[in-house]
């Protein structure tokens, strides 16, 4: 156990549709150590914010573990749920439909506390005063209070969805795509806000994005997923220095560098993303990789330690060996 | 102070003032805005007004007409017409339709905002619980609902009125449940809407349960829409009460409520118009009113126009 | 002749001092005031903005679609391959849209007609300009799927039987079905994942050579910019702030609005180096300050910045910059690639 917070195993989620079962998440296994960043990387559909939501029991998963701490929440009942949600947060990605558009600033940092009772017998004045200290953590003027968040740009917006998650005292949060919907001046200073309460509050995050860059700049671990599979984990260099996976390498070669000829050599990936419905026993990825041969066919490859700490389910990565070609790797000089 | 921060912060060490911070920065009120952007539109402030007049009407009438003045048969001035005495003239046993009119004003108040109201409760109780739970819960309630709306309201209220018999409270009850479905159908399809958003699971993530989230969250954002159904089905509750009355299923005979006077009034079309004249102007001009208020407030209340 | 181009000279697009507006009930949302640039066969220019800088109202300017109203050209003039947009009737219009200057969407998901077979979509816009046989049109749209990389046998479907990279093929398909001079793409891979992303790219690319097409792109990526563009123009506040070529812009970089947004990106290849941001919001367009509309967020900004509009600097031949602090001509940004 250790330092770790989080500890995830074999978890998956299936959802029913009309054409069978959609695998959004599939057998997904990890950990993450306290005040550390875990990115989960992939395109949509890849299953990420589901996970995410599972991992929060905000969904039910349909099968597998998640120890947080040490307990299993999905053994735990509606009222240990309930005291789990003051441990456990969430940021969403969209701050046009996360906050309330009847509710005030202040009505809405405030319901966490007032609901939860984590304040008994604190007077209005007394919540007011968290909730003004919540709006100074996160950067709001104490003018805007009684402000509704249609009266406000994105980017405050964000930083009340963040003081309401900090509301509740949480250790870890979830944050799916924080800064996905800002503009690129805002995105960076929310990335700094999140740091910063990081290294105040000890925080632990899970960062769920499409955005390589901005995951390569905020985890200490990344996982890279591909329907509903963990395909690629590693540290956030190795993976950026070393990508294994044929779908990690094409990943990273596709994300434009703001610099002059920076973008020459992108693998480009054929076709589209298949099908999550119903997926057959063979490697994922398989119809889009270069690199394929039977026994991708064949099966879905597991997820191995190739190196220390660096994990890759790919039937032609193996330790000590690799099948693949390196001149696909990301120049990361 | 981190790069991060957009805003200027006083520091909040040495403690915190006595007044409140949210006294001191003024809360834009929404009712407000919105009563501005009423206030603009012609249509709905003529409509506005109209109802206004015919509440002062009504009140005039509870404190100056009784029920004698309006009962009272006078044999010697039936069918006259509109004078200075009679401003609306006098119908077949002389009795002063200006003072029934008036007087019919509470039937007609009185269905369209308490069967109304009656339909808006239980509609959109049981529409959010649909809306927002979905599962059984939803097949049940919507397709008892889809029975209800199948059958003509005025049929429905027909067989209510048969049922428990004539009164002013049944007419009520039976115009009322004719309400329900659309209540439980506006109000479904608007927490669909945001039932989905990110702010229910924000809610959830806090710990809330279903059912408060569901009343407590969603639904106060479908407020706007079922405001505007509301007024619009008004109008068409007091014409439903007047057609019944009309056709004797409503407030029992000799009572001035404007259906029936109309149908009194209707076998003496050629010889007395005014009879059918004057009630009718005050069921088309109430009706109409109250579609223009809808109208306009649809538009003071949409939150898309916000900003 | 409006089949021909009535140009002699390579510039196929020019924009001079385009200033839009849209007159609310309360108050007047100024989206562009001021821009002026010039386009030649061939060349790519990027549009780079954030939110609220004009670059969409800019381009819906140059197509002369801006709804109006709320929408008022004040003044300007736009210059389409010698049509001058701003004065040509509703009929003359349609028959430069399409054939001469085409636009791809954002949202890939609403720019197509669901009921109609993309097929027919594409041919709709083949037949509008061209004197050609509805047979001819369609094989025309199966020719014009297959170069998007769609094969054609799929030009039966809907636009619901396709995923969101294939609808902006489509769109794509459409746009360059009567191979027009100009193409303005408005952020045409936002919506799309960067695999999918760096296929479309790649293909506006092969597609802009092989038919001599003039691009404009409109983006907040600086990386989209760095693959696509030629010359860049940094937009804010409905103004451009800096222009010059892709490396006079990337390399040599004037502006503080535009060092601004090359710090607020994570550098890949450096992941301890810290974010700076721009402090503050981005401008208000109802509520623009008397001087330059950045000052409120610039660190270099002075009582001058703040007074009165800001002055323009010829930096090289290519590269002008919009800045009152270059008026001491002493003045330098610390420039962002000395950071980190």
């Amino acid at each position: 156990m250790g330092n770790t917070i989080l500890e995830v195993k074999n978890l998956k989620k299936y959802f029913k549709s009309p054409r069978g079962m959609v695998h959004a998440v599939d057998g997904v296994q990890f950990s993450i150590e306290r005040g550390q960043t875990l990115g989960v990387v992939g395109e949509s559909g890849c299953g990420k914010s589901t996970l995410g939501r599972c991992v929060l029991r905000l969904i039910e998963p349909t099968e597998g573990e998640v120890f947080f701490e040490g307990r299993d929440i999905c053994k735990l009942k509606k009222r240990e749920i309930k005291e789990l949600r003051k441990e456990m947060q969430i940021i969403f990605q969209d701050p046009f439909s996360s906050l309330n558009p009847r509710k005030t600033v202040l009505e809405i940092i405030s319901e966490p506390i007032v609901f939860n009772k984590l304040m008994p017998g604190a007077s209005r004045a007394q919540i007011e005063n968290r909730v003004l200290e919540l709006m100074d953590t996160v950067g709001i003027a104490e003018r805007l209070i009684n402000a509704y968040p249609h009266e406000l740009d994105g980017g405050r917006r964000q930083r009340i969805g963040i003081a309401r998650a900090l509301a509740m005292n949480p250790k870890f949060i979830v944050c799916d795509e924080p800064v996905s919907a800002l503009d690129v001046s805002i995105q960076a200073q929310i990335l700094n806000l999140l740091k910063k309460l990081q290294k105040e509050m000890g925080l632990t995050y899970m960062f769920i994005t499409h955005d390589l860059s901005v995951v390569h700049y905020f985890s200490n671990d990344i996982i890279v997923m591909y329907l509903g599979q963990v395909v690629e984990k590693a540290p956030s260099d190795v993976l950026f220095k070393n990508p294994l996976h044929p779908y990690t390498r094409a990943l990273l070669s596709s994300i434009l560098v703001p610099k002059v000829g920076g973008n020459q050599d992108t693998i480009q990936l054929r076709g589209e993303v298949t099908s999550p419905i119903d997926p057959p026993d063979e490697c994922r990825f398989a119809k889009r990789c270069d690199y394929r041969c039977e026994t991708c066919e064949g099966s879905n490859p597991p997820l191995v330690e190739v190196e220390e700490n660096h994990f890759v389910a790919c039937h032609c990565v193996k330790p000590g060996e690799n099948l693949l070609k390196k001149s696909g790797a990301v120049s990361a000089s | 102070m981190s790069r991060g921060q957009t805003e200027t912060i006083v520091s909040r060490k040495e403690g915190h003032s006595a007044t409140l911070a949210s006294r001191k920065y003024k809360k834009k009120s929404a009712f407000l805005e919105s009563w501005n952007r009423l206030r603009t539109n012609p249509g709905a402030m003529f409509g506005l007004i109209v109802i206004i007049l015919m509440v002062l009407l009504m009140v005039y009438s509870f404190m100056f007409i009784t029920e004698e003045d309006v009962m009272a048969i006078n044999s010697a001035n039936r069918f006259k017409p509109p004078s200075a005495a009679h401003p609306f003239g006098t119908d077949s046993m002389g009795r002063d339709l200006f003072m029934r009119t008036v007087y019919g004003t509470r039937y007609s108040l009185a269905v369209g905002f308490f069967s109304v109201a009656f339909g808006l409760v239980v509609g959109v109780f049981f529409g959010t619980l649909a809306g927002y739970f979905g599962g059984w819960v939803e097949e049940i309630i919507m397709r008892v609902s889809d029975v209800m709306a199948s059958i003509p309201g005025m049929l429905l209220g027909m067989v209510i009125v048969a049922v428990l018999g004539p009164s002013f409270l049944n007419l009520l009850i039976a115009i009322g449940v004719s309400n329900i479905s659309g209540f439980i159908r506006m109000s479904r399809a608007s927490i669909l809407s945001v039932k989905g958003s990110e702010f229910v699971e924000a809610a959830r993530a806090i710990g809330m349960s279903e059912f408060r989230i569901a009343f407590s969250q969603v639904l106060p954002n479908s407020v706007s829409p079922l405001i505007v159904t509301a007024t619009a089905r008004i109008a068409t509750s007091v014409l439903a009460a007047a057609g019944l009355s009309f056709i004797g299923f409503g407030v029992p005979v000799p009572l001035p409520e404007w259906g029936a006077l109309i149908s009194d009034g209707r076998n003496y079309l050629g010889r007395a118009p005014h009879l059918t004249l004057f009630p009718g102007i005050f069921i088309m001009l109430t009706t109409f009113a109250c579609s223009l208020l809808g109208d306009g407030l649809r538009d003071a209340l949409d939150p898309k126009l916000k900003q | 002749m409006l089949d021909e181009c009535m140009t002699n000279s390579d510039v196929v697009l020019d924009v001079q001092d385009l200033v839009v507006h849209y007159e609310l009930k309360n108050e007047v949302v100024k989206a562009v005031n001021g821009i002026s640039f010039t386009l030649q066969k061939g060349r790519s220019i990027g549009l780079v903005g954030e939110t609220g800088a004009g670059k969409t109202t800019t381009a819906l300017a140059i197509m002369n679609l801006v709804p109006k109203p709320p929408g008022v050209v004040k003044s300007g003039t736009i210059d389409v391959c010698g049509y001058k947009m701003l004065e040509l009737k509703p009929k003359q219009l349609e028959k430069i849209r399409g054939k001469e200057i085409s636009m791809i969407f954002q949202d890939p998901m609403t720019s197509l007609n669901p009921v109609i077979s993309v097929g027919e979509q594409i041919a709709e816009s083949v037949k509008l300009h061209e004197n050609v046989s509805a047979s001819e049109a369609y094989d025309r749209a199966i020719e014009m799927l297959e170069l998007v990389g769609i094969p054609g046998e799929r030009a039966g479907e809907y636009p619901h039987q396709f995923s969101g990279g294939m609808r902006q093929r489509v769109l794509i398909a459409i746009a360059l079905a009567c191979n027009p001079r100009i193409l303005i793409a408005d952020e045409p891979t936002t919506a799309l994942d960067v695999t999918i992303q760096a296929q479309v790219l790649n293909m506006i690319n092969d597609l802009k050579k092989q038919f001599g097409t003039a691009l404009i792109m409109i983006t907040h990526d600086l990386g989209v910019v760095a693959k696509m563009c030629d010359d860049v123009a940094v937009m804010y506040a409905g103004r451009i702030v800096e222009k010059g070529t892709l490396e006079d812009v990337f390399n040599d970089t004037k502006h503080p609005y535009t060092e601004g947004l090359f710090n607020s990106l994570p550098d890949i290849t450096k992941r301890e180096s810290e974010l700076k941001p721009i402090p503050g919001l981005i401008a208000d367009p109802t509520k623009l300050p008397e001087g330059c509309a950045f000052a409120p967020r610039c660190q270099y900004a002075t009582d001058a910045c703040r007074e009165r509009p800001p002055t323009i600097h010829q930096i090289s031949p290519t590269h002008l910059v919009e800045c009152t602090a270059y008026d001491n001509p002493g003045f330098q940004i610390e420039g962002w690639q000395n950071h980190g």
